[in-house]
């Protein structure tokens, strides 16, 4: 970890943190976790090959379904040309701002719901009620509330992330240590600094496990609001290319979708452990 | 970093503390009176559940007394304040800030600049035998690294008293010994008073200048030890006749009042 001190210091006790000079290990168990990834992935276009390419068909049929090489020529076509970006900005241009909208109103109220019985009383019932509701159960309520198409599916993607965010956020503040909220108040802190040095902090590794499943769940509200009411959108394309009939391009379209959803994760990840540089990274067994 | 020796005297005046759960009531502590000299170090010894802590959490402000008062310096204690600093028995440092962080926290909620309270943290981490370990986070260090923390992070607000609540009850028996050894190393250097609380009769003889043995609960003084060990003491102490002699005084009333403790509280 960074955090380890520079000069003249004793080893660290630290039973599950990984020294910044961990030992070096041997060279195909530094090289077996990257391998065994790529092999992963590998098998998986062979298994989709063979399924396609023997037509197979045992109740489940694969007569129909585009083989990968079909869908990779597919997609650098669609790579080559303009429209297909088109797609894929709008819907990037909806998730930021609906995930964004959420983090901002999810983290915000979660704080205060978590932190404040008046708050818990008054502001949490109507999100327990309304939170069991599928996002996509609110598209026909959506058309008709907002103005135009982009802003009712930006709600959708908003409503989608807002609940985990939300919900997280609660959770994280009411697990705080109260002992440490004792510890702050007798080193002088009052209330406002509390709130701002020991709650937010300590809800902190909370909430980013509600952005990161958020992230999740705003991109299946999106994906199912573009396929319902849309005009662009990589949702929105693909349901186009099965309605005419281009099943490449339907499998295009969901593995943009698979792409899109695992960066965006992966990159909520980063930025939280970033924000917490504290956190002990995790050691799983090499086995 | 002295406080003069002017502050830090303690009136705890016919205190009692009782708390309503579920319609029972439990009286923690009783009529229990006590003061201090400034920069005096006292011990409240007895057996576990006999309202020890609570009594500090009253010094502390945690928790509103039923009855009586404590009096600090002459203002009676009415809320938690950075001049009664706690040294919990679990560190209750913030994860999230680093050891320096964490010391600088009580300065920080003075309004003391960066590089004021960055200067004198540093000083009491050197107090503590701490300096290199000013980056590193909390869940990096050992337990006793994590006590020491927790005892400069309250003597950085130059505390009128600290409170310390078995702070090393979840220590090694070396370690354990060796941070008695460098608290009253500290001790001597910082001269604040100290309350101790404790269930280790070796560690309340070594480190005080008065032991307070308490009754099970309701807690009680039952008798107030004064222990005239010469000091700058060192481990050592602990196999001489003087304290022998304090400690099998102490050992029969503790000892009773466990066998109390188990047979429930008195009438």
């Amino acid at each position: 970890m960074g955090a380890v001190p520079e000069a003249g210091t004793a080893p660290l006790v630290s039973t599950a943190v990984v020294p910044a000079d961990a030992p070096a290990l041997p060279q195909f168990v530094r090289w077996g976790r990257p391998v065994r990834r790529v092999l992963s992935i590998g098998l998986f276009f062979v298994i989709w090959h063979l399924l396609t390419k023997w037509d197979v068909d045992l109740y489940v049929r694969f007569q129909n379904i585009p083989a990968p090489w079909e869908v990779l020529e597919e997609a650098v076509a669609l790579l080559a040309g303009r429209a297909f970006y088109v797609h894929i900005l709008a819907s990037l241009e909806r998730i930021w701002l609906g995930f964004a909208i959420a983090t901002v109103l999810g983290v915000m109220l979660g704080l205060l719901i978590g932190w404040f019985r008046f708050a818990e009383d008054t502001l949490f019932p109507p999100i327990e009620l309304l939170r069991p509701i599928p996002a996509v159960a609110w598209v026909p309520l959506s058309i008709m509330l907002w103005p135009t198409e982009r802003s009712s599916i930006v709600f959708i993607t908003t409503l989608g992330a807002f609940f985990p965010i939300v919900l997280n956020t609660v959770h994280g503040v009411e697990a705080i240590d109260r002992q440490l909220v004792r510890a702050a108040t007798s080193l002088g802190a009052g209330r406002a600094a509390i709130f701002r040095e020991v709650v937010i902090p300590g809800a902190l590794p909370s909430i980013v496990t509600g952005l990161s499943v958020g992230m999740g769940v705003s991109w299946i509200c999106l994906i199912s609001a573009e396929m319902i009411s849309g005009q662009f959108g990589v949702g929105y394309f693909t349901w186009l290319a099965y309605g005419i009939v281009k099943y490449s391009q339907v499998v295009v379209g969901m593995l943009t979708i698979g792409i899109l959803g695992m960066l965006s994760s992966a990159l909520i990840r980063v930025i939280g452990a970033r924000c917490m540089p504290w956190l002990p990274r995790r050691v799983k067994d090499e086995a | 970093m002295t406080n003069g020796g002017a502050t830090g005297r303690i009136e705890i005046n016919d205190l009692g503390i009782a708390f309503s759960r579920n319609g029972w009531t439990v009286e923690a502590v009783r009529r229990f009176t006590l003061m201090t000299t400034p920069g005096e170090f006292v011990a409240l010894l007895g057996p576990s559940g006999c309202g020890k802590t609570t009594l500090l959490n009253a010094v502390a402000g945690f928790v509103t007394p039923t009855a009586g008062r404590v009096v600090v310096d002459g203002e009676v204690v009415a809320a938690p304040g950075a001049d009664r600093g706690m040294v919990f028995q679990h560190h209750s440092l913030f994860p999230w800030k680093t050891v320096i962080g964490n010391v600088e926290f009580g300065l920080k909620m003075r309004g003391v600049s960066r590089v004021e309270r960055t200067a004198q943290a540093r000083d009491y981490l050197n107090l503590v035998g701490l300096a290199g370990f000013e980056r590193a986070y909390p869940g990096e260090l050992s337990g006793g690294m994590q006590q020491r923390v927790g005892i400069a992070r309250v003597l950085v607000n130059r505390p009128r008293v600290m409170l310390m609540d078995e702070p090393f009850g979840a220590l090694d028996a070396q370690t354990r010994l060796t941070m008695q050894e460098l608290l009253l190393g500290v001790w001597r250097e910082v001269r604040t008073t100290i309350i101790f609380v404790t269930h280790d009769i070796d560690e309340a003889l070594f480190l005080s200048d008065r032991v307070a043995v308490m009754t099970a609960r309701p807690g009680q003084i039952r008798d107030l030890v004064s222990v005239k060990l010469e000091r700058p003491r060192a481990a050592a102490v602990i196999a001489t006749p003087e304290f022998m002699a304090l400690k099998a005084r102490v050992l029969v009333q503790v000892r009773e009042e466990s066998a109390q403790a188990l047979s429930g509280p008195r009438p």
